[in-house]
This record gives C-alpha cells, structure tokens and sequence, in this order.
C-alpha cells in the first residue's frame, strides 16, 4: 500500500487499526469496529486522527488578498474568532472544494481543505489571491475530539473558563501542552466537539495525552463517515464535485448572493432557470445499505444517482444521499434503490437523519 | 484465527458442517474479521437449489458487499433468521450461532473439493 502517512501513523498501526488508502492517504479505517467506535462518539467521545485534511494561511486584509472574491461565504461580516463554512467555485459554479475559513486577525485568514483536491485548491488560489499565501498542510497536525463528553473530559487539560464559553463555529487560543493551540468548536459527527490545529511534531504527544483518559477512544474513518451521513453533511468528491453546484446540493445559505464572487454569475443563471437536479436524503425500509453508485427509481423510471450510503448505526437502517430530478425531490417520496441485482425500498427525508445529537449543548 | 476441526472450508472463506446428508454453511472467523461489523443478510430462499462454489447468500458490512458461495451443491432446507435482526451474530459467533443456511446435500462427493482445516489454515497463511 502506498500514500502519505500523517504523523500518527505509527500510533495507529500499534493499535492494530485497519488501514486503507482514502484521498493518497494511509489512513486508519476502524481500530476495534465501526459500530462501537460510531457509538461511542453518540454517547462518549471519540479521537479522530484528521492530520490528512488540508490547512493554507492567508495573509492581507478580505479586499486586498482577493480571498472575498474566492470563496462563497460571508466573511465581510465575520468576526475575529469565528468560522464559516462555504465553498470555493469554478466559473460554471461547480464546487472546487467546500472549507472552512478561520479569521485569525483582520488581515489573517486560516482555510481548511479536504485532503484529496488540496493541490488543485492551492493551485486555484494561488490564481486569485494577491497576497500571502502559505499551505502548511504538511507541518499540521489537526486532531478532532467528539462526543457529548468531550468538553468535560477535555476540561481537565484547558482550564480557561472560555472553553465554556465556547460557542458552535467559534474558535480560540487556549495553552495546552504548555502551548497556546488553536481549538475551534467544530466537527463532521453532529455531537460537541472541538478540532485542534499544532505542529506536526507536536500531534503525538497530543494524541496520547487524549488518549490518557479512558473516556476517549480512537475513531477511525469508518465512523467519521457513517457519524457524518447520519446528519446528513455532504462529503466531497462524492456528493460534492465540479459538476455540481451549491444550489443543486440544497447548500445556497453558505453562499453570500449580495457579494461578487467567482461562479456567481454561472449561479444567478442556474436561478433564473431553474435546477433540473437536487440532492436528497433517504431512508431506506431495510438494513440493507443503499451504495455509492446505485440508480434511483421512481414511477418506474430512473431519476436519479446515490452519491453516499451506508447502514446508519443510530437508526437501524440503511440511508443515503444522491441527486434526483427536482420533480421528485421532495420529502415523502417514495423510491426504489438499486444496481441490477439488489432492490431496495426508501423514502426521501428530511435530514439530519440523527437528531438526537449533542452539537448545540451550551 | 479460529479454525474448527470439524468442518470444511472453501477458498472463499466459507465452512460447511456436514452430518448425515445435511450440511450447515456459514462465512469463517477469517471472514467476519477482515469484513467488519456485518449490518446485513441476505440470506437464501428455502427450497432454493444451491450450485457448488456459487453465490447463494450475500453479506453486507458498513463498508462492503460480499457474496456467500454454497460449499456443496443441494437444497436450502434452513436459513437462520436470526440474522434478519441480529447481523452481528456473523461476527459474535461465526461457526455457531452466526450460521446461514443448512443445506440438503446432492452429492456427498463434492466434498473432495474443500478445504481441511489444515489445508485451509495453509491457504490463510499464503494470502497473508
């Protein structure tokens, strides 16, 4: 097997985690089940080794960096201290990638990238921004702790009363490990939760002082993904590409419409003419799991594609996203799933499919 | 990896118990291991007629689909719908409660085409 391995490798084959290639990455799949390590981020808290994801500085103010003009959000308004999820487009509006911005200081912006189109992300500022631009991906090491717990258990180490005060999409420096480290209130599972930005060098020692406590246990990848399509957040380069745009993905309040920016006229167009696919969420009336890949059927014909699926540990049954033609994509619809050979019956949902979690408390 | 005495084994990682004419078919411990939690079965028809080395049953995990091929030819006399709710038991219990199917043996013969638990164990350690 070959790919990139994140600084905590070693740790993960010393667990015994199953490995797999994900985005040129060696990255650790399950330690001990998917299933208990997707409960025990439901009702514990979980670790999760997100040092493949991708981290770019910006430097100079919104106007004059260009980096208004590149991402889809609103940061005009956005304080220090906060984050905003968005997206960044090709002229046809298709989505590069989805990030989230961190701003630093008013001339300082952090962006968070999927790991597998960093390069063609960094390639596409580098067109735009004016200013200071650095990826430092590779010196990184960004570390996630979910859970209805993880605050608690997280109390011991930052003392700061400010993690209390630490509300969803904000973020701060707080000292931990005799270092003041980025901690942001965010996640990809719906429980509470924080993310952590430090040295590559330092994600070890990190790692293992998580770990110290026996409430924490690692998750790998496997979790992550059915934590994250329980709530029905979109992963990139499956429900998310260059083909699709953010108002065929449901996703136009994380696009700013009152600001110039790149694949806004391709947008307002789309508007004006009307999307002729949506995304959806499905619920399907088996355990059986819709897939990656499978043709969706209604009226005895095909409307469209699923983009993820997967058993949904918290609900007992299988559940889904894809896109279908926007007569269809309506909650209460019914539909048939399938590839050929399996056949399964679903109905379109509202999401998050889990709404039992922690996100908001506090 | 746990491999029983008394059973039989395929390539494909299934086992067959056989008694009398009957046969109980479910996946190896080796099996549910490298499948992960198992979330579904798709477990065969009574009456349905099974074909030696062909898929008769599949099993779903959070990551995979996987077909199920029959040991030994014959008939579906018992499929275990324990499995219909309680998947897990695949990967609880992969030679006891975790069976999926009995089958009606056609011909007894066949069985010289399967694994002994010492030939089978050879196989795991070559793919290894």
């Amino acid at each position: 097997m070959d790919g990139y391995k994140t600084p905590l490798y070693e740790r993960h084959l010393q667990l015994k985690a199953k490995i797999a290639p994900f985005a040129g990455w060696l990255m650790p799949i399950q330690y001990t089940s998917i299933l208990e390590e997707h409960r025990w981020t439901r009702t514990q808290c979980s670790l999760f080794d997100t040092c493949h994801m991708g981290e770019i500085l910006i430097s100079g103010s919104l106007n004059e960096s260009g980096l208004d003009k590149v991402v889809t959000m609103n940061l005009k308004d956005l304080p220090i201290g906060r984050c905003a999820y968005g997206f960044m487009l090709n002229e046809r509006g298709g989505i590069i990638d989805d990030l989230i911005v961190y701003k630093l200081a008013e001339d300082k912006w952090m962006l968070v990238v999927n790991a597998g189109p960093l390069e063609k992300d960094v390639a596409h500022l580098k067109k735009h921004i004016k200013t200071g631009l650095k990826n430092v991906s590779s010196e990184t090491a960004k570390l996630d702790l979910q859970g209805p717990f993880s605050r608690e258990i997280l109390k011991q180490w930052v003392t700061s009363k400010g993690l209390d005060k630490l509300k969803y999409y904000h973020f701060s420096h707080f000292p931990l490990l005799g270092k003041q480290t980025l901690i942001s209130r965010t996640g990809y599972t719906g429980e509470l939760g924080f993310e952590f930005y430090v040295p590559a060098s330092k994600a070890e020692d990190l790692w293992e002082l998580f770990l110290s406590d026996k409430r924490v246990k690692p998750a790998g990848l496997g979790a992550r993904d059915t934590l994250r399509l329980e709530m029905g957040y979109p992963l990139y380069g499956q429900d998310l590409t260059e083909d699709t745009t953010p108002l065929e993905a449901g996703l136009s309040r994380f696009v700013d419409f009152n600001k110039d920016f790149i694949g806004k006229d391709a947008l307002l167009k789309q508007k004006k003419v009307g999307i002729t696919k949506r995304l959806v969420g499905f619920v399907a009336d088996t355990r059986r799991a819709p897939r990656h890949g499978y043709k969706i059927w209604a009226d005895n014909q095909e409307v469209g594609l699923i983009t993820s699926g997967s058993f949904a540990p918290s609900l007992g049954k299988g559940i889904g996203m894809g896109y279908v033609n926007t007569e269809y994509a309506k909650a209460g619809q019914q539909i048939v799933i399938g590839d050929g050979r399996v056949e399964i019956k679903a109905v379109i949902a509202k999401r998050p499919f889990y709404k039992g979690g922690s996100l908001h408390i506090g | 990896m746990n491999i029983p005495q008394d059973l039989l084994y395929t390539k494909e990682h299934e086992w067959i118990k056989i008694e009398g004419n009957k046969g109980k078919v479910g996946i190896t411990d080796y099996a549910q291991s490298a499948l992960g939690d198992v979330t579904f079965v798709e477990l065969p028809e009574v009456g349905q007629k099974v074909k030696q080395f062909e898929p008769f049953a599949s099993v779903e995990s959070v990551k995979s689909v996987s077909d199920v091929y029959a040991p030994m030819s014959g008939t579906v006399v018992e499929a275990n719908e324990r499995l219909e709710q309680s998947p897990e038991l695949i990967n609880q219990s992969p030679y006891e409660e975790g069976w999926i199917a009995t089958i009606e043996i056609a011909n007894l013969a066949e069985r010289e085409n399967l694994l002994t638990p010492e030939a089978y164990k050879r196989y795991l350690e070559e793919e290894a």
